[in-house]
């Protein structure tokens, strides 16, 4: 009986010591994992620029490797483990998903929409960034609007929201728009390039990011109203709030410092590419409304 | 893992549609492609054959040439560079006014590719057959086409029916290479649906299913033919 009575108590003390940090991990199954594997295993992008890329050191870089580094700094001090690994795995807007649910990723750092079809799959934290869908043209091609691409021809990349967005507007207003598929940004950039097509349409930003890589940037224009409105958020596997609330709170903590204001700067005004694209009030307005209180 | 399974999707409007649309594409793709590999891959075996030193020169340049650079290269070449290199205004035209430009590039590309390995194929069935008969041939007065018509190539062809099968299921599976440059096939559209719906685990076992389908059908076809077509003591399914 004392002996029974000697291991309650041993194991209460343990489960108190092991609990001293403020999140309870027992319920986190994403951090057991971690624990168990001694690895974090980050999802990144190897052309998102300027959120997730390859750097020339061959190691990714980029505003959301920047953001996860600060999250796993965090999960470090959780699972007191400050030896814990880092493995890089890359993804593409097609593997993302699968990886995340199969448990390959415990997070993926790229440039990923939060929208509420993928929330079946898996979870987001915070927005990072506001972004939507518009146009690349040519500066001469005279096209300002979707409507302008009557009768022309537009590179779309498959699998992605703003194919989805563009046509349903094509639809919508019963336009005449011959449409390329392509694979990805770089190739949708090509056909733009070598006139296969007259317009590229992907996120606002991605557009900016692909100019100012062109060889004459002052050849192409980003124009036209967003189609549509896509919210960033790092990817993190679902139906884990304990872990999820810990990339929450070192966001909120970003935010609210103004720290993601000065991380935003040092990636986009104007960024290591010159992509020159300063802080959005939206965007501004967004860090503001997520800085939750402790 | 953490992953909520809905087989319904693959029933559902749209997406029922997109795959079999897919599957179309695809197995349009794949005969279209077939139909220049055979036609030309036998001229090019054939030419790599016979006793004329620039036509074997040709030949064996093209199997070189298409063998060995990798498939994904050539199409990215095809549908990307020779526009190109074309004078401006039939570059032009091919970039915006050949009728279903993604689908000719991707059946061109796959087809003159594969056509390098039926070559080699053509050109093994007829080394296989030995001299003797050629001179047989020639010595009873046939002209070399002849020879090739009537002597080499229905028994060559029909040594190699095992070969070509592998060849006309590889064509099958390499067509969803199509997809990098916007051909709407079966692995294109199964990415698709795993985009709209994020099923993907649901939509990528529907296209395995219906790949083995494809190739099965295939198999149990080229089967017949090489039942029907076996020479009695040669190398068939009857040697077995």
């Amino acid at each position: 009986m004392f002996r029974f009575i000697g291991i309650a108590v041993a194991a209460l003390l343990a489960t108190l010591v092991a609990s001293t940090p403020t999140f309870a991990q027992d319920d986190s199954y994403v951090l057991k994992r971690i624990k168990e594997r001694g690895v974090i295993n980050v999802g990144h992008r190897e052309a998102s620029i300027p959120f997730s890329y390859i750097g020339p050191d061959g190691k990714p870089i980029g505003y959301s490797i920047d953001l996860c580094m600060k999250i796993i700094d965090k999960i470090k001090e959780e699972i007191q483990a400050p030896d814990l690994k880092i493995k890089f795995v890359p993804v593409t807007s097609q593997t993302r998903i699968p990886l995340m649910a199969n448990g390959t990723i415990d997070m993926e750092c790229g440039s990923t929409t939060n929208n509420l079809t993928r929330s079946k799959q898996v979870d987001y934290l915070a927005v990072t960034f506001i972004t939507g869908t518009q146009m690349g043209v040519k500066k001469n091609s005279g096209i300002n609007e979707i409507e302008d691409l009557n009768g022309k021809a537009i590179a779309l990349s498959l699998g992605t929201t703003n194919e989805k967005a563009v046509k349903a507007v094509i639809q919508e207003k019963g336009l005449n728009v011959k449409i390329v598929m392509v694979k990805d940004h770089p190739q949708g950039w090509l056909a733009l390039e070598t006139g296969r097509v007259d317009a590229y349409a992907t996120d606002h930003v991605l557009v900016y990011g692909l100019i100012s890589k062109s060889k004459d940037p002052s050849q192409f224009k980003v124009t036209g109203r967003f189609l549509s409105y896509d919210p960033y958020g790092i990817m993190v596997p679902r139906n884990d709030s304990t872990y999820r609330l810990i990339g929450n709170t070192v966001l909120a903590d970003l935010m609210r410092s103004g720290e993601m204001v000065k991380l935003y700067d040092k990636w986009f005004n104007p960024g290591p590419t010159n992509i020159n694209m300063p802080l959005s009030p939206t965007l501004r307005t967004a860090f503001e409304i997520q800085a939750l209180p402790y | 893992m953490q992953y909520n399974w809905n087989w319904g999707v693959l029933l559902q409007g749209p997406y029922f549609e997109w795959i079999l649309s897919g599957l179309g594409w695809t197995i349009g793709t794949a005969v279209a492609a077939w139909v220049i590999a055979f036609s030309l891959g036998s001229v090019i075996g054939v030419m790599r054959t016979t006793n004329i030193p620039v036509l074997r020169a040709i030949g064996t340049a093209y199997v070189e040439l298409f063998r060995n650079v990798p498939l994904l290269v050539q199409l990215f070449l095809w549908y990307f560079v020779f526009p190109e290199l074309l004078p401006k205004v039939a570059g032009h035209w091919v970039k915006r006014d050949l009728p279903l430009p993604e689908f000719s590039t991707a059946v061109v590309c796959l087809g003159t590719y594969s056509a390098s390995r039926v070559a080699e194929q053509v050109r093994a069935g007829i080394q296989s057959i030995g001299q003797g008969q050629r001179y047989a041939g020639l010595a009873m007065g046939l002209t070399p086409v002849q020879v090739y018509r009537y002597v080499l190539l229905p028994v060559a062809y029909r040594i190699i029916v095992p070969p070509l099968t592998s060849d006309f299921l590889g064509i099958f599976k390499n067509s969803s290479l199509a997809l990098t440059i916007g051909v709407l096939e079966l692995t294109a559209q199964t990415r698709q649906i795993s985009e709209y719906t994020f099923q993907p685990f649901e939509a990528f076992t529907a296209a395995t299913v219906l790949y083995c389908l494809i190739t099965f059908i295939v198999m149990t076809a080229m089967r017949i033919v090489e039942r029907r077509t076996a020479i009695p003591g040669m190398i068939s399914l009857e040697a077995k």
